[in-house]
C-alpha cells in the first residue's frame, strides 16, 4: 500500500547527502517499523527508490532518510537533491525490513558512508537494550560521512570514524578480532566492503554476519538455460519466459502490474507469492530458509528451476 | 486518585457476573458517559468509545504493555508466571519474537495447512451430521474443530490435550481482578502451568510444526534460547480459547440470523468476511490493559503515568459513533477496522490461523446445511477477558 506523504524538512547533512523528513499531510501516525526498515519512495518521475528509515521510531509521526548523490546512478538521487522541497508530497511504500537486529549480548557494528542509515537506528537500539556494542564507520573524507557529530556526541569511544582519506582502508580483521558465539556483525555498504566482511567473517559461527545490500550480491549462472511457463493464477494467464528476458518484464508484457524499485533483487519491492513451483532464487534478500521454504520470490531476478512456476498474480 | 475529579465515574464492578454476563448494557453506560471514564471499583481510566480504544492500542509508543495487560500492575506487582515475550513486551524486546511468529504463522506459510484442515473440517462436520441434527454446536464444532487442527499444526503430542482449554480460561481470567472466577482455578494453576511449560521444551515437539520452526528461529540466532519456549507458550495460550469463542460467536450468529446463513450459503466466499463481523460482534477478547508511560491526555483528560488504562474492546466494536445499525450481525457489512483483533504492533499474530479456521469450518458447513436454529437458550461461560460459551445447543437441516 502506498501513501501520499509530505516532505517536512530537507537538510544536507554531510557532502552530497540530504536528509528528508516526511510526515503525513493530515499529522496522522505512520507505520510502525523497527530498525533495519526501508521504505519506498515514488519519486516525482514515477520511478521509486528504497530508503533506509534513520530516525526514531518513538516518535510516530515522522520518518526520516538520508540520500546520497550518485553521480553515475540511475537519476533517482539527483531528482532528490535537485527537486525535491519542503511542501512537496511523494508516495511511500512499506517500511519493510529484510534487516532485522536479532537479539544479542554484543553487536559490532560495519558502516561503509551512506550504510550508516540502517544502523543508526540499530545504535541506538542496542544500546537502549544495554547491550555492548560497537561501530566502525568508514567513509571517503570525513566531510562526506553522514550523522558523524550526532553518533560522536552520543555514544564517544563506541564509535570509531575511520575516513579513507586519514587511515586508509578499513583494518577489518583487527577490529573483528576472534570469533566469538556471544556477537552478531551488522554491515551495510558498498559491494566491496560487504565482500571483504563476509571473507572476514567466513570463520564465525553460522548466523554471525548480518548484511543488507544496496547493490546485488554476484550470482552463479540460471539452474536452467531453457524457457519455462509461469502461470498467473488470479489473472488466469500463463506467460512464456524464455532466457533472455525476467519473470518481471514477461509478466508485464501481457499486462500484470507488479510494482518494482531496483530490478536487481536487493530492495525486495516485487515480493510475489508463490503458490506452486520451485523459484531459482537469486536475490540478495532471502535467507536460506526463507529460500527453501518457496513460499515467494523476487520476480526481477529469481527465475524457476522447472518447468513451470505458480504465482499469485 | 488525583485528576479524577473532572471525570464521568461509574462505580459498576465491570468484572462481576452480571456485567460478564450481559456486557452490552455496561457498554452503553460506558460510552455514553465520556471518552474517558473513571472506574471507582478498580481505580482505572476506562475507554469505551472507538476512537479512542484505537488510538489507545495502536500508540505503544505512550501505552505501555510490558507492566501488563490485565489489572495487574508489573511496577508494583509479581505477575503469577513468567511475562509473556510478545503480549506483555514492548519494542525493542517485543520485535524479534514478534517478527518470528508473524513469518511462522504468515498467511503465505499457512497456505500448506488449507487443504488439510478443509478436509479435517467436512470430516467433523459430516460426523456430527451423522447423528440426529441437534447437538452441541458449542462443544462438537467451536471446541473440536480448533483441537483437531491447531495442536497438530503446533506439534504438540497426543497427551494432555484437554488442558489446554483450562489453561487459556485461567490465563485470560488472570487479566481481571482477583475475583472468584480466578479463584476457583487456583487449585489448578501450579499443575496446567507445569503441562503447558512442558510443551514448550523443543523435545516436547514434533519437528515439522509451528514449535519447531520458533526453535529453528532460535538456532539461527533470530530468538534467544530462553525466548524460544515462551513464544511457544504465546501459541498455546492464545490460540486454543480465543478461536473456540471466535467460531461459536460465528455459529450463535448464524443460528439467530438465517437469511445471513443463506447469504453465506449463497455465497461462501464470505466466510472470511463472517468471520471478522462475529469477531465484532462478539469481541471474543472483550478487554485489555494498558500502563501509561507518561502523563498522557486523551480528549482532555489526563492519565498519569504508570496508571492503568482499561480499553473496551467490545464497547468499541459496537459503537454507534463507528458502526452504522452496530448492534446488527450483518454479511453486507464491511467489519474492516474492528479491534476484536488489537490494532497496531501487538494485533492478534495468529490472525490468519484464526481465519483459516473459520474459513474451513464455515465453508463445510454451509455446503451441507441449509439451516440452523437453537433448540434452547445457550449458555454463556464466564471468563474475565474473554466472552465465552458453555453450550451452544442446535438443530441443523441438512442439504437435501
Amino acid at each position: 500500500m502506498v501513501v501520499t506523504l509530505e516532505i517536512s524538512a530537507k537538510e544536507a547533512v554531510a557532502e552530497g547527502v540530504v536528509a528528508l523528513t516526511l510526515v503525513h499531510p493530515a499529522g496522522a501516525r505512520l507505520p510502525d517499523w523497527t530498525p533495519g526498515s526501508h521504505i519506498e519512495v515514488v519519486l516525482p518521475d514515477r520511478t521509486v527508490r528504497h530508503y533506509s528509515l534513520c530516525g526514531s521510531r518513538w516518535d510516530a509521526y515522522t520518518y526520516r532518510v538520508a540520500v546520497l548523490r550518485e553521480p553515475y546512478g540511475r537519476g533517482g538521487s539527483a531528482l532528490v537533491h535537485d527537486t525535491l522541497r519542503p511542501g512537496d508530497r511523494v508516495g511511500v511504500g512499506g517500511p519493510r525490513n529484510h534487516f532485522p537486529l536479532v537479539p544479542s549480548e554484543t553487536y559490532l557494528f560495519i558502516a561503509g558512508g551512506i550504510g550508516i542509515t540502517p544502523l543508526l537506528p540499530m545504535v541506538q537500539q542496542a544500546e537502549l537494550l544495554g547491550a555492548e556494542w560497537q561501530l566502525l564507520y568508514g567513509g571517503r573524507t570525513r566531510a562526506s560521512m553522514a550523522f558523524l557529530e550526532e553518533l560522536t556526541a552520543a555514544h564517544g569511544e563506541r564509535v570509531h570514524i575511520a575516513p579513507q582519506d586519514e587511515v586508509g582502508l578499513l583494518d577489518l580483521g583487527s577490529w573483528l578480532g576472534a570469533p566469538r558465539p556471544d556477537t552478531k556483525v551488522y554491515c551495510c555498504g558498498p559491494a566491496p566492503l560487504l565482500t571483504a566482511v563476509e571473507a572476514a567473517c567466513a570463520h564465525w559461527p553460522a548466523y554471525t554476519l548480518r548484511t543488507e545490500r544496496f547493490t546485488a550480491a554476484e550470482q552463479a549462472a540460471p539452474v536452467r538455460d531453457l524457457p519455462f511457463e509461469v502461470e498467473l493464477r488470479r489473472t488466469g494467464r500463463v506467460v512464456t519466459v524464455t532466457p533472455d528476458v525476467s519473470v518481471l518484464d514477461a509478466v508485464r508484457r501481457v499486462g500484470v502490474d507488479v510494482l518494482s524499485s531496483c530490478e536487481q533483487g536487493t530492495c525486495g519491492t516485487c515480493l510475489t507469492p508463490v503458490l506452486e513451483g520451485s523459484p531459482d532464487h537469486r536475490d540478495s534478500i532471502l535467507a536460506d530458509h526463507e529460500r527453501a521454504a518457496n513460499t515467494c520470490m523476487f520476480p526481477c531476478v529469481s527465475r524457476s528451476r522447472d518447468d513451470r512456476l505458480v504465482l499469485d498474480l | 486518585m488525583p485528576g479524577t475529579a473532572e471525570l464521568p465515574v461509574c462505580d459498576i464492578d465491570v468484572f462481576s457476573p452480571a456485567a460478564l454476563e450481559n456486557p452490552e448494557e455496561l457498554h452503553r453506560v460506558l460510552r455514553t458517559a465520556g471518552p474517558v471514564v473513571y472506574l471507582s471499583r478498580y481505580d482505572v481510566r476506562a475507554l469505551a468509545r472507538h476512537e479512542e480504544v484505537h488510538a489507545a492500542l495502536a500508540d505503544w509508543q505512550h501505552f505501555e504493555s510490558g507492566s501488563g495487560v490485565g489489572l495487574a500492575n508489573f511496577r508494583h506487582e509479581e505477575s503469577w508466571r513468567p511475562p509473556s515475550v510478545l503480549l506483555e513486551a514492548d519494542p525493542p524486546r517485543h520485535d524479534a519474537p514478534r517478527r518470528v511468529l508473524r513469518d511462522i504463522l504468515a498467511p503465505s506459510a499457512l497456505r500448506v495447512l488449507r487443504a488439510a484442515w478443509q478436509r479435517a473440517a467436512e470430516e467433523l462436520v459430516e460426523q456430527v451430521l451423522a447423528g440426529e441434527g441437534t447437538f452441541d454446536a458449542f462443544t462438537e464444532l467451536a471446541c473440536a474443530f480448533p483441537l483437531r487442527v491447531f495442536p497438530d499444526a503446533v506439534g504438540l503430542g497426543p497427551d494432555g490435550r484437554e488442558n489446554l482449554l483450562p489453561y487459556g480460561n485461567m490465563a485470560f481470567n488472570s487479566f481481571g481482578p482477583v475475583n472468584d472466577l480466578v479463584r476457583a482455578d487456583a487449585h489448578r494453576v501450579a499443575e496446567l502451568s507445569a503441562w503447558v511449560n512442558a510443551q514448550c521444551a523443543r523435545e516436547a515437539l514434533t519437528d515439522d510444526g509451528f514449535g519447531a520452526r520458533i526453535w529453528a528461529a532460535a538456532d539461527r540466532g533470530d530468538l534467544t534460547q530462553a525466548q524460544a519456549p515462551l513464544v511457544v507458550r504465546s501459541l498455546l495460550t492464545a490460540g486454543v480459547d480465543t478461536t473456540v469463542h471466535g467460531l461459536a460467536a460465528c455459529l450463535y450468529a448464524f443460528a439467530t440470523h438465517p437469511e445471513q446463513w443463506q447469504r453465506l450459503r449463497e455465497r461462501p466466499e464470505l466466510a472470511r468476511v463472517a468471520f471478522d463481523e462475529a469477531v465484532r460482534w462478539q469481541s471474543p477478547v472483550q478487554t485489555f490493559f494498558r500502563t501509561a508511560t507518561t502523563d498522557v491526555t486523551i480528549a482532555d483528560a489526563v492519565v498519569p503515568e504508570g496508571t492503568k488504562i482499561l480499553m473496551f474492546l467490545g464497547a468499541a466494536n459496537r459503537d454507534p459513533g463507528r458502526w452504522d445499525d452496530p448492534d446488527r450481525f450483518d454479511l453486507a457489512r464491511d467489519p474492516s477496522g474492528h479491534v476484536g483483533f488489537g490494532m497496531g504492533i501487538h494485533q492478534c499474530v495468529g490472525q490468519h490461523v484464526a481465519r483459516l479456521e473459520a474459513e474451513t469450518l464455515l465453508t463445510a458447513l454451509a455446503a451441507r446445511v441449509e439451516h440452523i436454529e437453537l433448540t434452547a437458550t445457550p449458555r454463556r461461560h464466564l471468563n474475565n477477558t474473554l466472552r465465552s460459551w458453555a453450550s451452544l445447543p442446535v438443530r441443523v437441516h441438512r442439504t437435501r
